[in-house]
């Protein structure tokens, strides 16, 4: 019995979850501010979204050694400038250069690193 | 136990969220949550309901079937950066049976490697070898193996019948298959 109420007080508790979850960023949007906001700017945000329409995965994550883990490839604005990671392709060339700060470092003030929308939501490491 | 709690769990918030979620209601930028509505960006950066609905439709994930888009052209992502290499499409299905009660998974090569080349899975996720790999709904929950794409960037992993798909009664015991036929 009582376990059962516990099971149906979690059930209530998602049910009143879902709407919310849905209200929130798009899927598979990634979030990086391991360092962004200590040294003054915005968070970044990486859609998935817009860049899988135009890249297939590896050319990211094979090709140019992007990590598959949100925080962990160790990106800096140097490494970027040295046209690596983001900066193989945001060099004036194959997309806008990387003096176009504020589109990359869009993020509201306080945003943990992570990925959104999925694991966060209805993925992994929320059930 | 915890394993089994979580996979209840799962497939109530499957259902919750295939009830919910419909088809094409993507979130404005200025209110995702994410953006600041004051930065300069909003109104440069594009909308995800104007790139997403007019590719094939889903109902979960970024509410866009991916492999329907690419298969049917309405996108074309690059295989590189110059776009000079030729992917290579491996037709192969593996099916997995440790699976009990659910169906078994049978496992795509083709709408993989249409997305990826063989390195982003050999072998830093998967050992390119039948039954070689560990893997278990737990650890996939976890963030491992499937999960890793799955729930993350790929289908979420409440859309369980996706991957298990596969009545052990289609099958005469093969764990690879090829061609058509079971799917
Ligand atoms: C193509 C996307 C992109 C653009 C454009 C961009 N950045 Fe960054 N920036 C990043 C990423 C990704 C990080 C790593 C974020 C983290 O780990 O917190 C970063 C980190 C930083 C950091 C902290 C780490 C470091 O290397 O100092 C600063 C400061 C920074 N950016 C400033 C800028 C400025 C100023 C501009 C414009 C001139 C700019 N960024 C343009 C993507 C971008
Ligand atoms: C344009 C480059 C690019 C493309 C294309 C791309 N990704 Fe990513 N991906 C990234 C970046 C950047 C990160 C964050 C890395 C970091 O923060 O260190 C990331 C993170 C991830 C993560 C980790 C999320 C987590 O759990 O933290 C996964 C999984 C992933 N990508 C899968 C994919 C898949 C699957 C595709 C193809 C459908 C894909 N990516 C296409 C750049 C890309
Ligand atoms: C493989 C190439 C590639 C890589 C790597 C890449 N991008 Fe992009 N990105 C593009 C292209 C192409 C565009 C579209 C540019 C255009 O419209 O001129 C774009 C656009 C964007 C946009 C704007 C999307 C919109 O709504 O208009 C953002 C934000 C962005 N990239 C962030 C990043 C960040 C952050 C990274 C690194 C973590 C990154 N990109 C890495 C190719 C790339
Ligand atoms: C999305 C991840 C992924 C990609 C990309 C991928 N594989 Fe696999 N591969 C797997 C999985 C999962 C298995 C099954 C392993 C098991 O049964 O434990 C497998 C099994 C195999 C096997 C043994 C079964 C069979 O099909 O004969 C071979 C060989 C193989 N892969 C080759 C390749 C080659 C070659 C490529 C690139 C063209 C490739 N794989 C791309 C995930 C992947
Ligand atoms: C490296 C990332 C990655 C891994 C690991 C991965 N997948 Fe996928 N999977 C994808 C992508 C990308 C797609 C395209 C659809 C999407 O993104 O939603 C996809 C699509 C699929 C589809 C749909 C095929 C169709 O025709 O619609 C199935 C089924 C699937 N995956 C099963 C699996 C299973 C089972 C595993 C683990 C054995 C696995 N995937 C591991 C990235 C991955
Ligand atoms: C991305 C693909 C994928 C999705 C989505 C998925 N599974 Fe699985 N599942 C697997 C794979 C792969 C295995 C392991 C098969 C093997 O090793 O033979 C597995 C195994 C299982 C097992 C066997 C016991 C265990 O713990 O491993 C159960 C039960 C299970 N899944 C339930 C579910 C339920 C319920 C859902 C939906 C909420 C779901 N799965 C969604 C791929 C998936």
């Amino acid at each position: 019995m009582k376990r059962w109420s516990g099971r149906l007080l979690t059930m209530f508790v998602i049910a009143g979850l879902v709407p919310a979850v849905v209200a929130w960023a798009e899927y598979a949007d990634v979030t990086i501010n391991t360092q962004s906001e200590a040294e003054g700017v915005a968070p970044v945000i990486f859609p998935h979204w817009f860049h899988r329409i135009r890249f297939q995965c590896s050319v990211c994550h094979v090709d140019l050694d992007i990590r598959m883990g949100a925080g962990t490839t160790g990106i800096t604005m140097e490494k970027l400038i040295d046209g690596q990671y983001c900066g193989a392709c945001h060099n004036g060339n194959i997309a806008w250069s990387i003096d176009n700060c504020d589109l990359c470092h869009s993020g509201r003030p306080g945003l943990e690193t992570g990925v959104k929308g999925g694991h966060e939501t209805m993925g992994p490491g929320l059930y | 136990m915890r394993r089994t709690r979580a996979i209840i769990l799962l497939i109530v918030l499957s259902a919750l969220a295939s009830a919910v979620v419909g088809a094409g209601n993507w979130q404005s930028l200025k209110d995702d949550g994410l953006h600041d509505p004051s930065n300069p960006a909003i109104g440069v950066l594009q909308e995800p309901g104007a790139a997403l609905s007019v590719l094939a439709p889903d109902g979960a994930g970024n509410k866009v079937d991916w492999v329907q888009s690419l298969q049917q052209g309405l996108i074309a992502p690059r295989p590189s950066l110059d776009g000079d290499k030729e992917p290579e499409i491996r037709e192969t299905r593996v099916v997995m049976k440790n699976t009990y009660p659910m169906l078994y998974v049978t496992f795509p090569h083709k709408p993989h490697t249409q997305w990826m080349s063989c390195e982003a899975c050999h072998d830093r996720i998967f050992v390119p070898q039948v039954d070689a790999n560990p893997i278990n709904m737990g650890k996939i929950l976890e963030g491992e193996y499937c999960g890793l794409c799955h729930g993350a960037v790929s289908f979420p992993l409440t859309e369980c019948n996706r991957c298990h798909n596969t009545n052990p009664a289609s099958l005469g015991g093969e764990s690879v298959v090829t061609g058509e036929g079971a799917q």
